[in-house]
């Protein structure tokens, strides 16, 4: 076994144990830490591998939120079957802005733009729709219950960290075998220099796709969790940019194109940050944004210290590949 | 049997003719250099084989087929490999995994992939730097990478454009014996742009001479150089002194 699998092994088993001796307050924080390594992770797909910058995966988080929400709300279907009509939405809105974007030639910042202009229009068009409860938002009844329903996901703190666990360690597994997969090489080799990509056969437009396809989809399963542990949604906070970006900081911090930068970047800041604001609340101080100034300040430091990111830094020390 | 032939291949960018009918083969199992000075249209007319872009008008049949108009990927997927004469490695890969790129187009599996990228690394000699990262590479050697990425897609045909540039004369000789290699033994059809006349005259089997975009000599290595319109455009007129 690598080194880099036994502490994957050793982090997990801490993981898997940890709600039995941690404090409803620490879980909860565990748990968005989770959220965001997940959601990161599903981000590197489309930067990381693939080198396609978004600057808007709110999208695909409030899509995917709203579709489950919705179906669960309105018409009774439970979020095992609603996770698959979000997957496919957004599997289809990712492919409507590849197709695009791709089809037209628009890379780089210009398609970085493209996706904040979907994340935006879809944030205004939402305020706006009966079904979706415009801005006064959409909530999903909420149940204080002590037994787990898995089935409608829908019981205690713990429920939703195992929930979270499996999500994050499932696209932890599925990244891990795309990289050493003819997927893996081809968006790499994109990433890297997409003339001489194309040149060594590989059809460029169709491999893009498929990284927004599955980045997209990735995504909106974070959204299902979203609605579905926070129990309402409001457009303006989904969709916001913040979001994006929120969700972008992790890998980028932790190291972008990595696997465990998402994870290491998302438990970093969230953690962090978390602490800072806990600590000048026992102060008796209240300062808002202080959260997002420190994001700058860690952004500020990894970009002159670590260019290339928290993990590499790590993976070096300990002699164990990236 | 030609493997290759480009019929009356005209392109112009701009207004500007960079290639005016041009008409060339390379048989099956040969060696054909596209030679000319700076401007001459040579790379020109590797973008149009291998689909970088299409020509303005002109036929390019490959194996039987028209491929003139079809992407870079469909022209490699067709059996045509290429390199670029200013290299693009894809720099932040290993040398290995720059290979697999190319390997990947017919073997599926990564341990496949693996596999004939290592024999491609061993014949370009590139072997004990296969899991340094490219762009740690010399020139020189990035040059065999960009060569090895193409043999690794196992092309019919290899465009090779310009790449014993920069190097020096006993490496030079080194590619020279690898491509004598690949195509005595594996039938490798070769088609190469090269400035270096070393190689040129250990390599081809027919010149073909390119100047203001339209052919002005063809033939053996040995006639071509005496040709007096190639020495003309080479070298300037010859004088009496």
């Amino acid at each position: 076994m690598s080194r880099a699998a036994a502490l994957l092994l050793v982090l997990l088993a801490l993981l898997a144990a940890f709600p039995a001796f941690a404090s409803s307050y620490l879980l909860s924080v565990v748990t968005l830490i989770l959220f965001f390594a997940y959601a990161g992770q599903a981000w590197n797909v489309m930067m990381g591998f693939a080198g396609q910058l978004s600057l808007g995966h709110s999208l695909y988080v409030g899509v995917g939120a709203y579709a489950a929400a919705i179906l669960f709300t309105r018409y009774g279907i439970g979020p095992w079957a609603g996770v698959w009509v979000s997957i496919g939405v957004c599997a289809l809105l990712g492919a409507a802005i590849g197709f695009l974007a791709f089809r037209f030639g628009i890379s780089g910042v210009y398609f970085a733009l493209l996706t904040i202009a979907f994340a935006e229009f879809t944030r205004i068009g939402f305020d706006h729709l009966a079904i979706t409860g415009g801005p006064g938002g959409l909530f999903l009844k909420v149940s204080q219950r002590d037994s787990w329903d898995l089935l409608n996901l829908r019981g205690p703190p713990e429920m939703f960290y195992y929930v979270i666990l499996a999500l994050a360690a499932g696209a932890f597994l599925l990244c891990r075998a795309l990289l050493g997969s003819r997927a893996g090489y081809y968006w790499r080799a994109i990433r890297e220099n997409e003339e001489a990509a194309q040149a060594l056969g590989i059809n460029t437009f169709r491999w893009k796709l498929l990284a927004v396809m599955l980045s997209a989809a990735m995504t909106s399963v974070a959204g299902v969790f979203n609605a579905f542990y926070y129990n309402n949604l409001f457009p303006e906070q989904i969709f916001h940019i913040s979001r994006s970006i929120e969700i972008i900081l992790g890998p980028v911090i932790g190291g972008v194109g990595t696997l465990f930068g998402p994870v290491i970047g998302a438990a970093l800041l969230t953690s962090l940050a978390d602490a800072i604001t806990e600590a000048l609340a026992a102060l008796g101080w209240e300062v808002p944004g202080v959260k997002q100034v420190f994001y700058g300040f860690v952004l500020f430091a990894v970009v002159m210290f670590l260019p290339n990111g928290i993990w590499p830094a790590i993976a070096r020390r300990l002699g164990v590949s990236r | 049997m030609s493997l290759l032939r480009a019929q009356s291949l005209t392109k112009s960018f701009r207004g500007l003719k960079a290639v005016s009918e041009a008409s060339f083969e390379a048989p099956e199992g040969g060696i054909v250099a596209l030679i000319g000075p700076n401007g001459a249209g040579k790379t020109t007319c590797f973008n149009m084989i291998a689909g970088v872009f299409a020509p303005d008008s002109g036929r390019i049949v490959f194996a039987d087929k028209e491929i003139q108009g079809q992407r870079a990927d469909q022209v490699c997927a067709a059996g045509v490999g290429r390199t670029f004469q200013i290299v693009k490695p894809f720099a932040g890969l290993s040398v290995l995994d720059n290979v697999m790129v190319g390997s990947f187009l017919r073997e599926k599996t990564e341990s496949g992939a693996r596999r004939v990228a290592l024999e491609v690394l061993a014949k370009l000699r590139l072997e004990p730097k296969a899991s340094q990262p490219a762009s740690a590479l010399t020139l020189p050697d990035r040059k065999r990478l960009e060569v090895a990425r193409a043999l690794a897609t196992r092309p019919r045909l290899l465009l090779l454009d310009e790449v014993m540039a920069g190097l020096r004369p006993t490496e030079c000789d080194e590619m020279v014996a690898v491509f004598r290699e690949l195509n005595r033994a594996d039938g490798l059809t070769i088609l190469l742009i090269e400035h270096v006349m070393r190689a040129v005259m250990a390599l081809a089997q027919s010149i073909v001479v390119l100047h203001h975009g339209e052919i002005i000599a063809r033939g053996a290595p040995a006639e071509v150089v005496r040709n007096p319109a190639v020495l003309e455009c080479y070298l300037g007129e010859e004088t009496e002194v």
